[in-house]
């Protein structure tokens, strides 16, 4: 096992089939990608539908081969090498099994095309159904199980090889009840505790994302826009668009002018933290503010901007009141009861400390 | 209430109860009528019970029909289904190459039948046929008309060119349906192109497979107008299969209760052998 290194990997499926002539007009699904995937580390791939994940995992595991850019595993590069010598498992977004085939056939499968054979392979097959908790159904025809643990199945023949170097999700919970999705993420984490493979989650959906990962890669339109933790891309999002499809509701974007020690919204100063109006100085590009939901204050005791509720959302523990300011609408999440409704003047207070800067969409902080 | 109701759907389905009845139940009907009688003239009929069933059921000469058609349709399915599957697996998947395979494939089940059994008729032909004058030409001895060896050859490549792009269509289609992630996975888990067929592929033709086996078994079971028209059923009586001898029975000779009886002999015979094999190949889907 050993990290796996993305350097500047494009890819470009008309360019794969071989059409040239059409890749210099557009049609990239990926562009310069650069990854560090740390051994052992448990990391989601998220973005919406389109954005190139499930092309960046199938060239990972050697389904596709890259139109430029080398992948390399450690210090050995394996840009030309096929899955099979790559040596990784893949979880795809609908369950395959071999459905013609008992349980402990499907398990065996890959330990078979590596010539293991007899004892070990009995030995190596019964220890992963233990595991993942299918010793029972070992007997049964795969196609007789339910789809989660078709899924596990699945899964079950990536582990079987003791020597992945990682293991690869493809939205793997589509197909399963949502009520066993969560015990299925949970096995994966203890799967992922125990073993410490290298896990790699592709999903477009931001709680399986955020409670999978330690890490979490961020794509879109083929670009990725940032690699963190959860928690920094909650706090510090590095693009617009990272604020706004992480959070639900996402962040606040407001184009604005710095002039002096504040930000300019519809007319109204709003004052910036000292280094923030610093950094933001001089800038040509288009400006824009950002600030969660979470971060605004409907009421504050001093300051805040005039504004005019729209529309009120309830939420149950929590409300979502939307609010006019000028011609942009911000949405401000209030907890408590406190009485509010469409059409009521209001100030919104803007934490200073959690307003974020952005210049062309990139973050100046 | 449940009752009108009822009564519309009887309306709804006498269409088809009539069709059905015109083009099935009645003439099938009109054959077991003539099984049990003795037609003596148009006036003239007398019942006679099994007696032509029994009298069918003693003859040797349908006896070696019946085996010559049976050993036919055996070694045809032999040749058809692993070599359908075979060039299925060849074709290409996309593009215009598979649209013209396609449609080279789908041309010799287009042409009439009697057209085919002329064409070999005329190809094999040891004077003027481009094969039977290659084959003399380079000093095999061959000739269909006289060495029945060699008529059976003949009628068995026949049918192979003639049936063989059937059961390759239908396994293309049965491929084609074959999500990607299948092959996807199996390159994940490092699988031989054998094992991708043992373990992807072949489990899933399984169903195009029994409907090949059964159309193939069913048609070679009733072939008739190429033999009649290649071989007339000789030399002798060695291309003579069921359907020609039935033939021969009711028009020839115009024994009409023999012909009769045979025929719904032939009929349960062809109904019996798919239902026996289709239970048999559907079996394991069922539960455990």
């Amino acid at each position: 096992m050993a990290e796996i290194l993305l350097r500047a990997i494009t890819h470009s499926y008309d360019v794969a089939r071989g059409r040239r002539d059409r890749a210099a007009s557009s049609a990239y699904a990926l562009r310069d990608i650069d990854l560090r995937w740390r051994d052992g580390g448990a990391y989601a791939l998220l973005g919406p539908s389109g954005c190139g994940k499930t092309t960046l995992l199938n060239l990972m595991s050697g389904l596709l081969r890259p139109t430029a850019g080398r992948v390399l595993f450690g210090d050995r590069d394996v840009t030309e090498l096929d899955p099979r010598q790559r040596n990784i498992a893949q979880v795809f977004q609908f369950p395959v099994i071999y459905d013609a085939f008992t349980v402990f056939e499907n398990l065996a499968f890959p330990l078979r095309n590596r010539g293991v054979k007899g004892r070990e392979l009995e030995a190596r097959v019964g220890r992963i159904a233990e595991l993942l908790e299918l010793a029972d159904v070992l007997r049964q025809r795969a196609a007789e199980l339910s789809p989660d643990q078709k899924q596990i199945v699945s899964l079950g023949r990536g582990l079987v090889r003791d020597d992945v170097a990682a293991i690869l999700f493809d939205e793997p919970l589509t197909v399963i009840d949502p009520h066993r999705k969560w015990t299925l993420r949970r096995r994966l984490r203890e799967i992922h505790r125990q073993f410490r493979h290298t896990l790699i989650y592709v999903t477009h959906d931001q709680t399986e994302a955020l409670t999978f990962a330690d890490e979490v890669v961020v794509m879109h339109e083929g670009r990725v826009l940032q690699q963190a933790t959860p928690e920094v891309l909650f706090a510090d999002p590095a693009h617009t668009y990272v604020g706004y499809f992480i959070g639900s509701p996402g962040m606040n974007v407001l184009p604005c002018d710095v002039d002096g020690d504040s930000a300019v919204i519809a007319g109204q100063r709003v004052p910036l933290p000292e280094d923030l109006a610093g950094r933001a100085a001089g800038r040509t590009g288009k400006l824009e503010l950002g600030i969660r939901p979470e971060h605004l204050v409907l009421g504050p005791p001093a300051g805040g901007v005039p504004a005019t509720v729209s529309f009120v959302e309830d939420h149950g523990r929590f409300r979502i009141v939307a609010a006019r300011l000028g011609e942009h609408l911000i949405k401000i999440r209030l907890e408590g009861d406190a009485p509010v409704t469409g059409g009521d003047a209001c100030r919104v207070g803007l934490l200073p400390e959690r307003i974020r800067l952005y210049e062309d969409g990139r973050s100046l902080s | 209430m449940s009752r009108r109701k009822n009564n519309r759907a009887w309306l709804l389905v006498t269409p088809m109860v009539m069709v059905v009845a015109f083009s099935a139940i009645v003439p099938l009907m009109t054959v077991v009528n003539y099984s049990v009688q003795d037609i003596l003239g148009p006036d003239m009929r007398v019942f006679v019970g099994v007696e032509w069933f029994r009298k069918v059921l003693r003859d040797p000469e349908l006896h070696s029909a019946f085996l010559r058609q049976l050993l036919f349709s055996f070694v045809i399915l032999a040749i058809q289904l692993p070599l359908g599957v075979g060039v299925s697996l060849l074709m290409p998947r996309q593009g215009w190459r598979a649209s013209a395979t396609l449609v080279v494939l789908a041309l010799p089940l287009l042409i009439p039948w009697n057209v085919v059994g002329t064409m070999w008729q005329i190809f094999c032909r040891t004077d003027i046929g481009m094969a039977g004058a290659a084959m003399r030409g380079l000093g095999v001895s061959y000739n269909y008309t006289a060495n029945s060896v060699d008529a059976w050859l003949t009628v068995v490549v026949m049918d192979v060119w003639h049936w063989t792009p059937l059961v390759a269509l239908l396994c293309y289609s049965g491929l084609r349906a074959i999500p990607e992630p299948y092959y996807l996975a199996a390159r994940i888990d490092g699988a031989s192109p054998w094992a991708v067929f043992r373990y992807v592929q072949l489990p899933r033709l399984k169903n195009v497979l029994v409907i090949a086996v059964l159309l193939r078994f069913m048609d070679s079971f009733m072939i008739y107008t190429e033999p009649f028209v290649l071989t007339g059923g000789g030399p002798g009586n060695s291309t003579t299969f069921l359907s020609q001898f039935l033939t021969r029975l009711a028009v020839g000779q115009f024994d009409l209760g023999p012909a009769a009886a045979f025929s719904l002999i032939y009929f349960l015979f062809i109904l019996f052998f798919c239902y026996v094999f289709r239970v048999i190949m559907m079996r394991p889907d069922e539960g455990q």
